[in-house]
Order: C-alpha cells, then structure tokens, then sequence
C-alpha cells in the first residue's frame, strides 16, 4: 500500500511539471512579462523606465526561457520561466503582481470560508442525490420514478446562475429569510451559510440524481440482487444493505475526485454571496488581470485534482476488498 | 457583398453535417437502423424539432452580407438574414425600460397633455404592441436580444466539439492503435490537461487571447480585414478552449475503443489480406468509432450552453456587445435590485435557454441508447 502510493506520487510528477510548464508557457510567452507590466500601470503615459521598473521589482527583468549571459546550469536557472514556476514546484506561491501581498499566506486564510460553504454543500448534496436516487430505484417503473426522472432532467437544464439568482430574490429579498450575501467568522456565519448551501444542494441535484439512479438501476439487474430476493429480503433491505454497498465504486469514482475541490471553494457562489474564499480570490485576480494569483490558482488546483485522483484509488480499496494496490 | 466571421463556418459546418447525417440514413443500414430506433420515441423527435428551431435561426444569423452603397463601395454594417427578417424588432427602439405587452413606459417622465398641462405620467410607447417580451435599458427589444442569442448559444454548443473533434480523432487513433511511445506521449499530454481545473484554463485563454478581433456588435471596416473573411472573433477562441478543456474526454474514449477494435477479427483478416495500417485505420477503425463521436457531440452540447452564461457572467465569455443569454443574466443581476423589478430580461433569457438545454438533454439521452447498443433495448 504504502510503495503503492509513493509510486502513484512519483508517476504524479511529470504531469506536475508539465501543467506548470504549460502554464508558464501561456503566462509567459504569450503574454510577455512588458505586457503585463502595460496592463499593471495602466495602458497609457507609460514610459519605459517604469516598465524596466516594474518588471525588476517583480522579478520579471530576466530572459524568457533561455539566459545567454549566464554559464551553465545559470542559463537555464536564470530565467523569468525557472524562477517563476520552479518555487511552485514546493508550493512558494511568491507575491501578487498588483499589491505585492503574499499568495501562500492569503490561500491559507481564505480556504476556511472556502471550506464552510462547499463542505456542508458536499454532504448534504450527496447524501440527498444518493437518497433520492435509491427511492427512484426501489420503485423503479412507477410514476414517482418517471416523474422523479422529468423533474432532474429538468433541473439539470437550468442554468446554475438561475438558481442563485432566482434563490437570492425569493428566499432572501422576498421572504427575507436569510441575508442575501455577506460572511461573518465563527459562529454568526451559519446565517450567512443556509441560503448558499440550499441554492448549492439544488442546484446540483438534478444531475446527481440522474447519474445515481443509473448506478444503482445497474446494480439491481446483477445476480446477487436476485439471490438477496431470493433469500427473502425486502427490497429496502436489498436496496440499502447489498446494493449501495456494490455501487460505491462508481459513486467514490465521481465523488472522491472532488474532495480536495472542496479547499478551492465556487467561483461563482463566493461572488454571488460575496464569501471571501479562494473562489472570490481568483475571480478578483481575473477581474484586475493578476497573472501571478491566477497562475498560483491555476497551478493549485492541478495539484488538488491529482491528489483526488489518487485518493480515489485509496479509496477503491476500502470499499472493495478485491482490488489490491501493488 | 458577404461577410464570414469564423464562428460562421461552425454553423456552416454544422448545417452540412446535419445534410450530410440525412444522406447517409438513406445509404447506410447501420445509421438507417438507429435513426428508426430513434424516430420511436416521440419525446426526441419533439426535441429534435426544436433544436432545428433554433439550429435554423442561427444559420439564418450566420449568413450575412454589406448592402452596396449609393456612392459605390459597401454599406459599413453587415447585417445578417435574421437582422434583416427582424428589421421591425430591430430598429423599433424604445427609450428606456418598458413591461412585456405594455404601451407604457416603465418609468415616469415629464409628459405634455393635449391641453398643454405637464405632469408626471408613464408616457406612451412609441410602439406599443411591438415589444411581446419588453425592452431593455435602451429601449431594445428583448425578444430581438434572446433571438440574437440563439446563434451564440449554438455556436458554443457545437462549435466547442466541432472545433476539437479531428485532434481528438487523430490523437486517440493513433495512440491506440500504434501503442508504445506515441501512446505514452499522447496520454501524458491529455492527462496533464485534464488536471487543470477547466474553468481556470478557460480564464487563462481567454485573458490571452479574448481581447483580439472582433468582439460581437457591428461588424466595421477594420474588422473585415481580409476582403470578406473575419478570422478573429472572441467567440471563436472561446469555442477554442471550451474545446481543448472537454476533448480529453473523447480522447480517452477512442482510445479505449481502438485498442478494442484493432485485436477484432475484420481488422486481423484486413491485416493478412495485407492492407497497410493507415488504410485500416482509415476503412475499418475510424467508421466505427463515428457513434462514440456523436454520442460525445450531443452529451456534450447542453453542458456548454449552459458554460456560456457562467464564463459570460465572470467576464470572460463572448463580448459585452455580442448578443448572449449569459450577458442578459448579467444586466438581469442589476436590474432585480431595482424598485419596481425589472424582471423581463431575466425571464427572456431563462425561457430561451431552458427550451434549447432541456431538448438538447432528451435528445442526447436518446441519441447515448440509440447508438450505444449496450443500452438498447431496455
């Protein structure tokens, strides 16, 4: 188990590498280092003094890819490319472009608010999905099955935007039962927290439920099912005790990949309900053209979703006795 | 004197392969066979009707052409046949915010009695009855707004994957049916993408490469660069990424499906007859991976309409002058807050939507069973 995962760590590393050099390909050749400095100071009346100036008060004054200057291992080491993405390599975010503030530092305070919208939106999404979804199976063919069934086709064709903005006008300015939007520390956030984690379960059900009654309409055709019938158990107890048991594998196969998503918090709920997560972090850095916190983001979240796949291996493992990791 | 903007060509392409489809269910048995399976089932062909609906207003809205001018030259707007059809919704313009069906005005304004009295009234549309879905903040008509938003919606949809299906084609061929090193390579480079946070990549293109061409509204003169064609469009680069982010997923299918397919038997005995590997590629591999393409293709197509509105709202899809659902939402956002709400824009832009996502869900559900024989049957 253990040689096992550090193997799967080292396979991890030359996709590592290439996501950061993918990404400082587009962030850097495409986009030069005098652009950026253009975009950070403003289009007009600026000279080019100030250029040069920026780009060595942020590090951007080396060449791209390739320092002729500089003998051996340093032509390479000695370029805006390796000293912008090689300290990625051990999560040093370095500093904005815009404010000069400290990356690493920033993501570590605003994962917290991060995490107290999307994992409550995580368990609750799921364990409703997967609830509604074995009712659907358990009286699969009947009308509650077929409406059931209308009703996530339909809810998965309204757009994510719908629901918040619709859940935003009616649960809080109509009814005013929530606050609209805001965020609060500790405890006084729970009633900034409802409203967003009912639009989130909502607004992802429809799909959730689909995908999951599939699974479970797969496992009830498999012979186990029939002889669980056989003994003489009631479809409840069949359902809940032999099939979710065997559908676990594909359900971990959708749900543990999203697990370290989780710390990345949604773009667009944390600027709907104004949350200051990473979410929020990123859409601002879009908004104001901050390369550096979106190549951090960029580059953050390639690492989360590797991790989610390889504790989405871990994971096949303690579900299903037969599959071994070596 | 006509005018092609790159997205165009997308709906070109997508017109002719619909032709194309129409063809080949009369020649081929194989597609002749799941098109029957198809015609069954009623609720598909209903969506199928309407997705045509909307697949005709936007091919309508991708021919376009400049009027010649009275003095010689070209008149500077290229108006398409939808512009033209519309020409009452377009020019109609109101001068502010006015109810769906109303004959007023939605705010108060200073207006003169017949008898010469000024009071504070709803003054009087300048068209009443003309605007069945109401006017924006300008005065536009909505109903024009949402119609001009159709092509957009079916541009991303399709475009996304139309623009990446022969790489992904390519890439997935030759890697399962070579192997080896060019299998390695071609899995390194559609896992490292795969594990970028699409929405991340997208912003990242886009803050790159959006602000070039032409980014929606009139189409001026510097925009028509090469005599009548206009490669650089905003759109065109959003159907770009939206592609590189969701190929990785067709990649890996026809992967897996040709390693499948090379070890079968019509593909060993092509082989001792001695045909070489790229005319079984060719003839044998590449027709029966089409299904997996299709499948994609439609599966696919909700999925980016929907995308659309939320990368137009972060500010990094189509032009704020290019007539989308996703900037309609936008505007909606502000005009909610107000006193009395605006509530038409939202509604628009809502119903337009949800009639070609949910379609566009059925149909595809029908086309996954049609086609995927596993699943036919049940």
């Amino acid at each position: 188990m253990f040689s096992y995962i550090v193997r799967r760590i080292l396979y991890a590393v030359p996709i590592v590498v290439g996501v950061n050099c993918l990404t400082a390909a587009l962030f850097f050749y495409v986009n030069t280092p005098d652009d950026m400095a253009r975009k950070i100071l403003g289009e007009k009346n600026v000279t080019p003094a100030a250029i040069e100036n920026w780009k060595a008060g942020h590090g951007y004054n080396l060449p791209a890819f390739v320092n002729a200057k500089e003998s051996g291992l340093g032509t390479l080491t000695q370029t805006v490319f390796f000293q912008k993405s090689a300290p990625l390599l051990w999560l040093d975010f370095g500093r904005s472009d815009r404010n000069n503030i400290d990356i690493g530092g920033e993501i570590k305070t605003r994962m917290w608010p991060s995490l107290a919208i999307s994992v409550p939106i995580f368990i609750a999404g799921l364990a409703s999905e997967l609830f509604v979804a074995m009712m659907l199976a358990r009286w699969r063919g009947t009308l509650l099955d077929l409406w059931g069934l209308v009703a996530s086709v339909v809810m998965m064709s309204v757009s994510a935007l719908f629901y918040i903005i619709g859940g935003q006008y009616v649960l809080g300015k109509y009814l005013m039962l929530f606050p609209i939007s805001g965020y609060d520390a500790g405890v006084h956030s729970i009633k900034f927290l409802v409203l967003p984690v009912v639009i989130g379960v909502i607004s992802g059900v429809g799909s959730g439920v689909r995908f999951y009654r599939t699974v479970f309409l797969e496992e009830m055709g498999k012979d186990y099912i029939r002889t669980a019938r056989a003994k003489g158990l009631g479809e409840g107890r069949v359902l809940f005790k032999h099939g979710l048991k065997n559908a676990m594998i594909p359900v971990l196969t959708n749900v543990v990949v999203s697990i370290p998503f989780l710390f990345y918090g949604s773009l667009i709920m944390e600027t709907f309900f104004s949350v200051p997560g990473l979410g929020n972090f990123t859409i601002d850095a879009i908004q104001s053209q901050d390369f550096a916190i979106v190549r951090s983001m960029v580059y953050l979240g390639s690492i989360l979703y590797i991790v989610g796949l390889i504790l989405t291996d871990i994971s096949y493992t303690l579900v299903d006795p037969r599959v071994r990791l070596e | 004197m006509p005018v092609i903007l790159a997205t165009d060509l997308i709906v070109y392409a997508l017109a002719l392969s619909a032709a194309w489809f129409a063809v080949k269910t009369r020649r081929d048995g194989n597609v002749r066979a799941a098109w029957l399976e198809l015609r069954r089932r009623r609720l598909a062909m209903i969506s199928l009707a309407l997705i045509a609906l909307y697949a005709a207003v936007a091919l309508a809205d991708s021919i376009r052409y400049r009027d010649a001018a009275q003095g010689g030259g070209y008149s500077a707007e290229a108006l398409s046949l939808l512009d033209r059809a519309a020409s009452g919704l377009r020019t109609r313009a109101e001068k502010t915010y006015s109810a769906p069906f109303s004959g007023r005005l939605f705010s108060k304004e200073s207006v003169e009695l017949p008898d010469g009295r000024v009071v504070r009234d709803y003054p009087a549309l300048k068209y009443p009855g003309a605007h069945w879905l109401g006017t924006d903040k300008v005065g536009g008509d909505i109903l024009f707004a949402s119609l001009k938003g159709v092509r957009t919606g079916i541009v991303i949809g399709a475009g996304a994957t139309i623009v990446v299906i022969p790489f992904a084609i390519f890439f997935g061929v030759v890697a399962g049916y070579f192997g080896g090193v060019i299998d390695d390579v071609v899995q390194y480079v559609y896992t490292t993408l795969a594990s970028i946070p699409g929405v991340l990549l997208i912003v990242a293109f886009m803050l790159l490469f959006g602000g070039r061409g032409y980014q929606g509204g009139l189409i001026s003169e510097k925009d028509v660069a090469l005599a009548f064609f206009v490669p650089n469009d905003r759109l065109f680069w959003l159907c770009v990424i939206l592609g590189i982010t969701s190929w990785t997923d067709l990649c890996r299918l026809i992967r897996a499906e040709t390693l499948k397919l090379r070890e079968l038997e019509y593909v060993q005995s092509a082989r001792t007859f001695g045909a070489g590997g790229l005319r079984i590629i060719y003839r044998h591999i590449v027709p029966n991976l089409m299904h997996l393409v299709l499948i994609t293709f439609v599966i696919q197509f909700s999925g980016l309409v929907l995308a659309e509105s939320v990368l137009s709202y972060i500010g990094i899809g189509v032009g704020p002058e290019m007539g989308s659902w996703g900037n309609m939402i936008n505007t909606a956002r502000l005009e909610l807050s107000r006193e009395p709400v605006v509530w038409w824009n939202l509604l628009a832009a809502f119903i337009f939507m949800f009639g070609l996502v949910l379609p566009a869900n059925i149909f595809g559900d029908a086309v996954r069973d049609a086609l995927d024989p596993r699943l036919r049957g049940r």
